[in-house]
């Protein structure tokens, strides 16, 4: 951690291209919005499979 | 492509390529502007008037080394390397919103569905032609283990013995084809009663319940048939529910128009209540509509978004529970970046049914007959429409190849897209504006709960 920096997470999305795209998350627009395609805040399945 | 921003001051950065979040002090929020244009020798020079030199160097070597290590100034990965063909070539469908019932007890103003009917005859989905359409589910989902059925309107709760006959139905199917079957069911609490509530619960059925918050917030625009507010009926119904923990989960969905631009009270008044889970999103509505929102209103919106965050802030740290959905983001354990590029998946992974049976991409195309793309007695889907909704990815948007958001809204809702501007590439731009002000808010709330 640095003096001037504070990184808050270091993982990065880059990397999920090769570990991604399985398709067993939900779908964005069904959990609570119905109007906003919201991504973000959704959780990975794969760990679920 | 990096984005800066400060909330309470507090200045972050966020590295868009790779997701990176980053809290900086004053002196790196200037290096970084010109970091990359500008030689180290230069920069010493230059900002040596205002800050200590060794400091300087101090800040140059870690956004050297975050540099290094992919944290800062990132590559876009789709372009440098991604197969966009890959991503989006599979035919699969793991979700539908099955709209039981075209007909609704409430006539809520803002209603995209017509008050209920979707510009059609007020009808019911029939026990055959859902179970038509689980198994159309069932076969379509392919290899997909987990699979999505939300029960939707009009309100589902009028056809409410299919809802439970479907249910039944499709555990029993989804067990034969060795999938898991998640269910929600979306209405507005009015039959909510107590026996029905225990069902849900005891079938662990996620609910989205609508609220809009203050009494008279709701009552304007949410009136029972002959203009008798629904709001008391429905908070008690709401409470009796959510006070028994749902299994599944639950959301209280509310709608903010023009008339309540201070939403924020409406959250409060929600939490008050003791509501937990909440969604609050803007109405979507024709220009012209007296309740819908305008680009002049982006502002005071974002300005109640940076309320809104520093009020749940306290609250939170008071020890209260509380979540905000659009306040989520999930820096560490997110979707993978396929997800992230393909979105809601409205069209081709996540279509809507009619009661009839006919097929649309997403609830908010129903009714628009040119983007009907089959029935659910046959799995001949059309295809032109289904590339249509596969090619409106957020790469294929001119608007958003060049947004921070991207990897967060993924190109935003295809239905606002195409109301709005008549395109599914062309993103409705208040709604771009409202995503980037609340995920500036959500990054802001993990930097704050990280320390």
């Amino acid at each position: 951690m640095g003096k001037h920096i504070k990184t808050i997470n270091t993982n990065s999305l880059a990397a999920t291209i090769k570990t991604g795209g399985c398709g067993e998350c939900q779908t964005s627009c069904q959990s609570a919005c119905k109007t906003s395609c919201t991504v973000g805040n959704q959780v990975c399945a794969k760990e679920e499979k | 492509m990096l984005h800066k921003f400060e909330i309470d001051k507090t200045k972050l950065v966020l590295d868009v390529h790779s997701g990176a979040l980053h809290q900086v002090d004053d002196l790196s929020w200037h290096l970084l502007d010109h970091y990359q244009q500008k030689s180290k020798t230069q920069l010493i020079t230059e900002y040596s008037v205002a800050y200590n030199q060794a400091e300087i160097e101090e800040a140059l070597v870690e956004i050297e080394q975050l540099t290094a290590q992919g944290l800062l100034f990132s590559v876009d990965p789709v372009d440098e390397q991604y197969d966009m063909d890959q991503v989006f070539s599979g035919d699969v469908v793991k979700a539908l919103c099955l709209h039981v019932a075209h007909d609704c007890n409430l006539r809520c103003k803002y209603c995209f569905a017509g008050q209920g009917p979707f510009g059609g005859d007020r009808s019911l989905m029939s026990l055959e032609t859902g179970c038509q359409a689980i198994d159309f589910l069932l076969k379509q989902s392919d290899r997909r283990r987990h699979i999505e059925v939300d029960f939707f309107g009009g309100e589902p709760l009028l056809n409410f013995a299919v809802v439970k006959q479907l249910v039944t139905y499709s555990r029993k199917k989804a067990a034969l084809f060795g999938k898991k079957i998640k269910f929600t069911l979306t209405t507005n609490a009015l039959l909510l009663d107590e026996s029905t509530a225990q069902y849900l619960l005891d079938n662990a059925i996620s609910v989205v319940l609508s609220l809009d918050g203050r009494p008279a917030i709701h009552d304007k625009m949410r009136p029972a048939g002959r203009g008798a507010g629904s709001y008391r009926q429905v908070l008690k119904n709401i409470k009796r529910l959510v006070a028994k923990n749902p299994p599944g989960g639950y959301y209280v969905r509310g709608t903010y128009t023009r008339h309540n631009l201070d939403f924020s009270k409406d959250i409060m008044h929600m939490i008050d209540q003791g509501l937990v889970d909440i969604s609050v999103e803007p109405v979507v509505a024709q220009p012209e509509a007296e309740y819908a929102l305008r680009l002049e209103d982006a502002e005071i919106l974002k300005q109640e978004y940076r309320y809104l965050v520093k009020k749940v802030l306290e609250m939170i740290t008071a020890g209260r529970r509380i979540n905000f959905f659009h306040f989520n983001v999930d820096l560490e354990a997110g979707p993978c970046l396929a997800k992230r590029l393909s979105g809601c998946g409205a069209g081709h992974e996540y279509l809507a049914v009619t009661p009839a049976g006919y097929l649309y991409p997403c609830h908010q195309f129903v009714g628009h007959s040119q983007f009907q793309l089959g029935h659910v007695s046959s799995n001949e889907l059309n295809q032109n429409i289904r590339q249509q909704f596969k090619r409106a990815h957020l790469y294929n948007k001119p608007a958003c190849r060049q947004c921070w958001a991207k990897y967060y809204c993924s190109g935003g809702c295809n239905a606002n897209a195409y109301a709005f501007n008549g395109d599914l590439l062309q993103p409705y731009q208040l709604e771009c504006m409202l995503t980037q002000a609340r995920l500036e808010c959500a990054l802001y709330l993990k930097c704050v709960f990280e320390k």
